[in-house]
């Protein structure tokens, strides 16, 4: 049943950057042997297997699921963040979207907000922090309410579950010409402006985030639409839209005053 | 046997055992909870959730995770749900049937106390997440929408699309990262234990590595917790992420943790079939897909036509066949061991032959598309992206991997390991699932140890321990230094010729080969020959590029290889020891005539503890006996 497997050779230009404060630069290897039921990153483990065994220092790149859901994969792709597929992540991409001959860039997400660590691994702490300042229901452990009490009617809760699909990866940032993290911050916003529970804080959440995004080095949302296009989670620019009224209904509604926002206890 | 293994079990009927037990356990004066430090290791849901809630406590707590955020832990890809005895479908659920299902199905080797506290929380647990904001599914009244799923006649499973891990563990990072805001958690990503110090007797602290620079730096506390996850990459080819690994709880064993049931391996029936040579990981497709799905194979031997080409009549679905009460649905293990059977009798599919048709045709034909696109479109499109098949037009081909791992670190009834100070959850610990864990239990158990026991137990320790003053100026943070650091030159000493890699598919091969779904007294010795002779090679002869002094996964990888490398050994002697079969351990000695797996209760109605005997030396074996009061064991029968 074993019906002969086509092979092809590729070509990788990588970036290869020793650490953070160091220059960096394209390195390309040749891929041999390549079949199309490979993904991209077996044919990335191909190549690091080689240099291995050759003494040479693997290429870095970061991954873990490999499946498109934990958001560790970070690769610009022929200057595409995660490259070519709609609706995908870099670990999604198989090698069947090439041909023999071609030769393909692979560099790392680029963004002020996200620093090089080596080669294309880079550093997102930032989301980290910008999650930290607002996204979440203060709720502590033991404390909730019987869960069918509070009904949410189905298409808020389908609509905050598209929201929610957010994987952190991201990309949004690496594709906006202004490194905006508006779609990663708008994606968190209307999740709970959706939902009953994120009632209760919907004004300090969107102001602490907004705030903490602008601390980070993010740039501003200017309706440019590339965050939408390579969101491998298709989360859409209408939470943009969402996250602007919840930012502007806080301003004018909430009896919090921006910036002074109670960050729970962070500037302590 | 030399260690102790008192479960301590509190007494009294076991509906009753929890209530009694948190009454009993002493508290921690609320203006004394910021004196007391604790390390979390990992932010899976156990971790997430135990750091989020101690921290809630007023507990100073330091959580440490190998992603570069504590949102990738692994929890993030479970796919199908979480169970709870909500009873919403009003179709005969109860906390007593949660607790009796998971006995059973975990072919009677769990803890009743264990399990029935863990049916128990289910519910909070539920309530907590949807507060936190947790999208789950819901009816078009609003409220919760269930599922059942794999081995269960009720529907008490709860799901978020086919996302339900990564919402779980997003509603557990999101608490963390609140308490991270208000600076009562520490979070230190990128962060691998690399140690686990232990003064006194009892765990004080840990050395990590610093992925990015390879430093290495020690932390002191009153208590550690590991919640680092399962072992299924000893296999190296399974559904777990690639920084999965054993680290964490082998240290802890070679420090005097009892390591339990290592043989206790779960085998999941559907996931992608391996496509080649190259296959660096194995990715699930979820279980709750068995609820619409119809699993079948051609009756013939070899038939290769097209699946759309083999009329109803020349089709088997053999699960319908062989289990008709539970079909498709049943456990695991025994939908796994069906399509092994399958396959060795030449009626495999696809390619390789390796792999069995999971069919919606009916499904979507009932149904309508759009139904089957809202219950598992982002499954679908999974495997449209891996396989460039479309589901909706033609079966899907699965193949069993390994997914998950029922062993791990013995803990009694707090949570606590044979060390005292060193607890261990989700996961990683042994406790809940017996032989055999049912579908959407772990994301349960993970959260109800991180939510709702440690918060208690936690307390209770240190409420009724007297801990002297330890921090990492004591001497033996900077032997366990010293020891971590001597284990990377060594390392990158070898120069050898092979990469770690290659060692890790060798080893798990011969793992699936002679432990995987079917295990018997050759294959085993075999293994337990060839392990000992892979890993001396591996020491003589692997090549790690790079520095310890800077980010390095060749490195990394090396170290989590060389601990499955002892591992494995463990793993396989456990399997040889259990001369039973008993949910996912199936000894070919032992089975009935219908092929089935076959119990030993008389010989084997234990947990099997492994005690570290030092290096080069066999470990010893213990055992907790396990008395059942209130389920009674029978032979497991799904037919
Ligand atoms: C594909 C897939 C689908 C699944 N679907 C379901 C489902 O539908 N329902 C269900 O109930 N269960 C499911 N499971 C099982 C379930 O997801 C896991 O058992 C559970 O999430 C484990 O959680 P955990 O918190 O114990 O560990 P993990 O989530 O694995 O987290 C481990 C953590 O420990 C850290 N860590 C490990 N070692 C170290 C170290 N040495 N130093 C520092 N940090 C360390 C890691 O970085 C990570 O943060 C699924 C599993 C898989 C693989
Ligand atoms: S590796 Fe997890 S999303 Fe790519």
């Amino acid at each position: 049943m074993n019906a002969q497997e086509k092979t092809m050779d590729v070509t990788l230009r990588v970036w290869r950057q020793k650490g953070p404060d160091q220059p960096g630069r394209f390195v390309s290897y040749a891929a041999k042997g390549v079949t199309p039921e490979m993904s991209f990153f077996e044919a990335l483990d191909t190549i690091n297997e080689g240099l291995v065994a050759k003494g040479e220092d693997a290429i870095a790149f970061d991954h873990d699921c490999r499946e498109g859901i934990c958001g560790t994969c970070c690769l610009t792709i022929e200057g595409q963040p995660h490259g070519p597929d709609q609706a995908a992540t870099g670990c999604q991409l198989h090698m069947r979207a090439y041909k023999d001959g071609d030769a393909i860039t692979i560099e790392p997400f680029r963004a002020r907000a996200f620093p090089v660590i080596k080669d294309l691994v880079v550093d997102r702490s930032a989301l980290d922090r910008v999650m930290a300042s607002g996204g979440f229901v203060s709720v502590n452990t033991g404390s909730a309410g019987e869960a069918n009490a509070i009904l949410v009617p189905k298409d808020k809760a389908e609509a905050a579950m598209d929201a929610a699909a957010c994987i952190g990866c991201g990309a949004c940032v690496a594709a906006c010409p202004n490194a905006s993290a508006m779609l990663f911050v708008s994606a968190k916003v209307s999740q709970f402006a959706l939902l009953p529970q994120g009632g209760p804080e919907r004004d300090r959440r969107v102001l602490a985030m907004q705030r903490q995004m602008d601390l980070e080095g993010f740039g501003n949302c200017s309706n440019e639409g590339e965050c939408e296009a390579v969101c491998p989670k298709e989360v859409k620019l209408a939470n943009i839209a969402r996250l602007n009224r919840e930012y502007i209904r806080a301003m004018f509604w909430s009896h919090e005053v921006h910036p002074k926002v109670d960050l729970e206890g962070q500037e302590e | 046997m030399s260690l102790k293994l008192d479960a301590g079990i509190p007494d009294g009927p076991v509906d009753k055992k929890w209530d009694k037990h948190r009454f009993a356990l002493k508290l921690v004066n609320p203006a004394n909870k910021r004196k007391f430090d604790v390390i979390v290791v990992g932010t899976g849901l156990a971790g997430a959730s135990a750091a989020a809630s101690l921290a809630e406590l007023g507990y100073n707590v330091k959580v440490f995770c190998i992603q570069d955020s504590p949102r990738r832990a692994h929890s993030i890809a479970a796919q199908g749900g979480i169970n709870a005895a909500k009873n919403y479908p009003n179709d005969g659920d109860s906390v007593w049937r949660l607790f009796y299902d998971t006995v059973k199905g975990g072919d009677y080797r769990a803890r009743e106390a264990n399990v029935y506290r863990l049916a128990q929380v289910s519910n909070a647990i539920i309530d907590q997440c949807v507060a936190q904001g947790v999208p789950f599914a819901r009816d078009y009244g609003g409220a919760l929408d269930n599922r059942s799923f794999g081995g269960a006649q009720v529907s008490r499973t709860f799901f978020a699309r086919g996302q339900t891990g990564q919402q779980l563990l997003l509603g557990a990072y999101s608490a963390l990262m609140r308490q991270a805001g208000k600076k009562q958690v520490q979070v230190f990503p990128r962060r691998e234990m690399v140690e686990l110090v232990v003064v006194d007797g009892a765990a004080r602290g840990i050395v990590t590595r610093d992925l990015t620079t390879g430093r290495l730096e020690s932390h002191a506390a009153h208590a550690v917790l590991l919640c680092t996850g399962g072992y299924g990459n000893a296999f190296y080819l399974s559904t777990n992420a690639n920084s999965c690994n054993v680290g964490a709880a082998w240290l802890a064993y070679k420090k005097g943790a009892g390591f339990a049931n290592p043989c206790f391996t779960q085998i999941h029936p559907t996931c992608i079939p391996q496509s080649g040579e190259h296959q660096a990981k194995l990715t699930l497709m979820s279980e709750s897909l068995r609820n619409d799905g119809r699993v079948w194979v051609p009756k013939k031997k070899g038939d290769n036509r097209a699946p759309g080409q083999i009329p109803e009549a020349e089709r088997d679905y053999y699960l319908e066949r062989k289990y008709p009460t539970f079909g498709n649905l049943v456990p695991r293990d025994v939908a796994s061991r069906a399509a092994k059977q399958m396959i060795d009798e030449g009626r495999g599919v696809g390619r390789t032959g390796l792999a069995v048709y999971l069919d919606f045709a009916d499904a979507i034909k009932r149904q309508g598309q759009a139904k089957i696109t809202e219950k598992y479109g982002n499954l679908f499109d999974m495997y449209h992206h891996l396989t460039a098949e479309d589901p909706y037009r033609a079966p899907m081909r699965i193949y069993p991997a390994v997914h998950y791992t029922m062993g791990g670190l013995w803990v009694d009834y707090n949570l606590m390991t044979t060390i005292p100070g060193l607890f261990c959850l989700g996961e990683a610990n042994f406790s809940d699932h017996g032989a055999n864990r049912l579908g959407a239990s772990a994301l349960m158990q993970g959260l109800a140890d991180g939510y709702f026991i440690i918060p208690y137990t936690l307390g209770g320790f240190f409420a009724s321990s007297k801990l002297a003053k330890v921090d990492t100026s004591h001497p033996a943070f900077k032997e366990a230094e010293q020891s971590a650091a001597g284990r990377t030159q060594r390392l990158l000493s070898i120069k050898g010729k092979r990469t770690p890699v290659s060692f890790h598919k060798e080893l798990g091969t011969l793992m699936w080969n002679n432990c995987g779904m079917g295990r018997s007294e050759t294959g085993l010795k075999e293994a337990l020959a060839k392990i000992p002779a892979i890993r001396e090679e591996f020491w003589k002869n692997v090549v790690v590029t790079g520095s310890g002094a800077e980010f390095n996964q060749t490195l990394e990888r090396a170290a989590r290889v060389a601990d499955y490398l002892e591992f494995s050994e463990l793993l396989v002697r456990d399997a040889l020891e259990r001369r039973e079969s008993c949910g996912g351990h199936f000894r070919e000695e032992s089975q009935t005539p219908e092929g089935e797996a076959k119990r030993d209760d008389a010989n084997f109605s234990h947990a099997t503890v492994w005690e570290h005997a030092g290096e080069g030396k066999p470990p010893i074996e213990n055992r907790e006996k396990l008395e059942f009061k209130d389920v009674v064991p029978s032979q497991r029968s799904y037919a």
